[in-house]
C-alpha cells in the first residue's frame, strides 16, 4: 500500500500574527514558519502505519512557494519515504490545491491520501473534501482513530454531537484531527538521512492548473480589541458584579 | 436569483444552527429555498414550510440520505442548484464536512465560517484563528457559503406556509457506509447556543474534578466546554471542546477555569459577551480578555462560587 500525505507551510501556531498596515494581509517576513499542526499528525499517521508493515511507501506533497520545501524536508526526516513540491506563488486556494494533489494522485496512484482537517492559517477545511469529490473517492473527515481492515478503513470521525464511525473502502481521503496521534520529533540522524531523499519538484502550470484565486482577498483587518476588564479581590465580589452590573446571572 | 439552504436536522427535528444559516440566506437574497435531505423525515419537512424566512422546501427521502453522509448528499445537491446562485449551510462539523464537496463538483472555491454578509458576493470572514477579518469577494457564479452560526441570529420558526415540493433522490455512493453515531445525551443546553457556559482546562486535573463545573452549570442552567487540552487528557469528551479547532461559542457569560488563554482557545470563546477567568497564575493570557479576573486556586474558588450561587435566589431554570 502507498500512502500520499499532503502538508502545508503555515505561521508557526506560537506566533501572534499581525496585520499588515495597507490592509493587505497578514506580515509573514521574519516570521517563523512551520508545518501545518494537523498535517504533522497526517505524517505520523502514515509513518505509523508503514512501520506497521501494512504501507510500503509514504509519499509527502506540498503545493506553495520555494521555501515549502523545508516542510516536505521535515516530513521526510520523521519517515517519509520522498517528497514532491509542487512550486506556486501566493495564495493557493484549496479547490486549486485539490486540483493539483488529483494530478498527483492520478499519477502516484495511492491507496490512502493523510490530510490535516484545517489550515489554521486560511482556517478553511476544505481541501480535503474537495478532492475527494474531484476523485469521486470516499472521504473520512476529522478522524481521531483509524483502523485499516483489508481494503477498508474503519475511521472514528469527530463531530458535533459526539463521535461517528464510518467504514469506507480503498482508495480514500483522511483528513485527521490533532488527536489522531502523537506526532514524533524528528531525530538529529533522522534529519541528516532526511536530506538524501529526493524530493521531486514542478509547477503548478506544468500540472495544467491555473492557480489564479477565484475568491478575492479585499482587505484584512485587526479584529476589534475587547476592553480590558479588572480583577476582582473575592468570589463573592465577582457574584455580586455578575448578578448587578453585568447582569448575566 | 435565489439561495439554496441546506438543512441539518436529526430526521424528526431541524438543528438549530439551520436556523441561524437561513437568516444570513435571507440576507443573500430574500428567496430562500430549504432543501431537506433524509429518511421519514416529513415532520421536519412541515416544520421547515412554517418559517417564515422560507419561500420553498425541497424535501427529498431515500434510505442512504439517513445518516448524512456527504458522499451521498452532494451529487443530489449539485444536480438541483443550478437554478441557484448560492448554497450555504451553517460551518459547524455537518456543513464542513459537506460543503466542499459540493463545491468542488460545481467548481466553485467555498467561503467557509463567514461572520457577516456585506453583499450578495462580498462576505466577512476570520482567518488566523479569528486574530485577522478578512473581507473577500467571491467571482465565481455560483458562491458556496458556510456561516458561522454564532454570528447570526436564529430565524422566526413561525409565521410561513411556504410549499413543499418533492424531489427525486440520487444514486447511493456504495464506498462508505456509515456505522454508528455516539451522541453524548445531555439534558443541559447545547453548548453553540446555551445563554451561560462553564468551561475547564488542564488546571482542573482530572475528569473527576468536573463534577466542580457541573454542578455550577446545573445551579446556572449553564452548558460545559472544555479546553483542547482537557479533551486530550482525557477530562471530557470531544464534544466540549471550545476554540479553533472545536466549537465557537458566544454566550451571554463564558466561565474560564483553569484555562491559560491560548489564541487557539480565545478563538471559539472571545466573542462571548461577558468572560470570567479563575486561573491562579495571575499572568495567564485569559486574563487580557476577562471582563472579571479572580486570581485564585479553583479548587477553593469553585466551592465558594456555588455556596455564594445558592445564596442568590434568583436563578430560573
Ligand atoms: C492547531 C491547534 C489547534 C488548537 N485548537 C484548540 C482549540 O480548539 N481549543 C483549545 O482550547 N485549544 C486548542 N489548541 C491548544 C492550545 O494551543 C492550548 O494548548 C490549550 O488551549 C491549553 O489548554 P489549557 O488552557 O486548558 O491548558 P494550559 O495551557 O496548561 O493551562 C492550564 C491553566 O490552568 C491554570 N491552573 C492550574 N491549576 C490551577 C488551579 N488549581 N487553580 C486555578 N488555575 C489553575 C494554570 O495557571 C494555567 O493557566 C490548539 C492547538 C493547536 C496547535
Ligand atoms: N498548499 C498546500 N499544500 C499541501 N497541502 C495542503 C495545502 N493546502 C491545504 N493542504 C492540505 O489540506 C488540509 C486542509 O487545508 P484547508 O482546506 O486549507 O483548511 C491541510 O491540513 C493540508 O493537509
Amino acid at each position: 500500500m502507498k500512502i500520499l500525505v499532503a502538508v502545508k507551510r503555515v505561521i508557526d501556531y506560537n506566533v501572534q500574527i499581525r496585520v499588515k498596515e495597507d490592509g493587505s494581509g497578514i506580515v509573514t517576513d521574519n516570521v517563523k514558519m512551520s508545518t501545518n499542526p494537523p498535517d504533522d499528525n497526517a505524517i505520523e499517521e502514515a509513518v505509523k502505519i508503514k512501520e506497521s508493515g501494512k504501507a510500503t511507501e509514504v509519499v509527502a506533497v506540498t503545493v506553495g512557494e520555494e521555501k515549502a520545501q523545508e516542510t516536505v524536508r521535515k516530513a521526510l526526516a520523521v519517515g517519509a519515504d520522498r517528497g514532491i513540491h509542487i512550486k506556486a506563488e501566493g495564495i493557493v486556494e484549496p479547490l486549486a490545491v485539490a486540483k493539483i494533489l488529483q494530478k498527483i494522485i492520478e499519477k502516484e496512484k495511492p491507496d490512502l491520501v493523510f490530510m490535516g482537517k484545517q489550515a489554521i492559517d486560511d482556517d478553511c477545511n476544505q481541501t480535503g473534501q474537495m478532492l475527494s469529490a474531484l476523485l469521486n473517492w470516499p472521504q473520512a473527515t476529522f478522524a481521531s482513530k483509524i483502523e485499516i481492515k483489508d481494503k477498508k478503513l474503519e475511521v472514528i470521525r469527530e463531530i458535533d454531537e459526539g463521535l461517528e464511525t464510518i467504514e469506507v473502502n480503498l482508495p480514500a481521503i483522511v483528513t485527521c484531527d490533532l488527536r489522531l496521534n502523537e506526532p514524533r520529533y524528528a531525530s538529529l540522524p533522522n534529519i541528516m538521512k532526511a536530506k538524501k531523499k529526493p524530493i521531486e519538484q514542478m509547477s503548478a502550470l506544468d500540472l495544467g492548473v491555473d492557480t489564479t484565486p477565484r475568491v478575492q482577498l479585499i482587505k484584512v483587518e485587526e479584529p476589534p480589541t475587547r476592553k480590558a476588564g479588572i480583577k476582582v479581590s473575592s468570589v463573592a465580589e465577582l457574584v455580586q458584579k455578575l448578578k448587578n452590573e453585568a447582569k448575566v446571572i | 436569483m435565489s439561495v439554496l439552504l441546506i438543512v441539518e436536522h436529526n430526521n424528526k427535528e431541524i438543528k438549530s444552527f439551520t436556523l441561524n444559516a437561513i437568516t444570513a440566506s435571507s440576507q443573500i437574497d430574500t428567496d430562500v429555498h430549504a432543501l431537506l435531505i433524509g429518511k421519514n423525515c416529513s415532520d421536519v419537512a412541515k416544520s421547515l414550510s412554517e418559517i417564515s424566512l422560507v419561500k420553498k422546501v425541497l424535501h427529498v427521502e431515500a434510505d442512504h440520505y439517513e445518516n448524512f453522509l456527504a458522499e451521498n448528499f452532494a451529487p443530489l445537491v449539485v444536480k438541483i442548484s443550478k437554478n441557484y446562485s448560492h448554497v450555504v449551510s451553517s460551518a459547524n462539523t455537518f456543513g464542513k464536512n459537506l460543503m466542499p464537496r459540493i463545491a468542488a463538483l460545481l467548481d466553485t472555491s467555498q467561503v467557509s465560517d463567514i461572520t457577516k454578509v456585506i453583499s450578495p458576493d462580498r462576505f466577512l470572514r476570520p482567518i488566523y484563528a479569528g486574530n485577522a477579518f478578512a473581507t473577500v469577494k467571491s467571482t465565481d457564479t455560483k458562491k458556496c457559503v458556510t456561516i458561522r452560526p454564532t454570528s447570526f441570529e436564529p430565524c422566526e420558526v413561525s409565521g410561513g406556509s411556504a410549499p413543499i415540493e418533492k424531489i427525486e433522490p440520487t444514486e447511493e455512493f456504495t464506498s462508505s457506509k456509515f456505522i454508528k453515531r455516539e451522541e453524548v445525551k445531555s439534558d443541559r443546553p447545547e453548548l453553540g447556543t446555551a445563554r451561560i457556559v462553564i468551561s475547564g482546562g488542564r488546571g482542573m486535573q482530572s475528569g473527576d474534578n468536573f463534577k466542580l463545573i457541573s454542578d455550577i452549570a446545573d445551579k446556572l442552567n449553564a452548558a460545559i466546554g472544555a479546553s483542547r487540552a482537557a479533551v486530550d487528557a482525557g477530562y471530557i469528551s470531544n464534544e466540549h471542546q471550545v476554540g479553533q479547532t472545536g466549537k465557537v461559542v458566544v454566550p451571554d457569560l463564558y466561565i474560564a477555569v483553569g484555562i491559560s488563554g491560548a489564541i487557539q482557545h480565545l478563538a471559539g470563546m472571545k466573542e462571548s459577551k461577558i468572560i470570567v477567568a479563575i486561573n491562579k497564575d495571575g499572568e495567564a493570557p485569559i486574563f487580557s480578555v476577562a471582563d472579571y479576573g479572580l486570581e485564585a486556586d479553583l479548587f477553593e474558588a469553585l466551592p465558594q462560587f456555588l455556596e455564594e450561587l445558592n445564596k442568590l435566589n434568583t436563578i430560573q431554570k
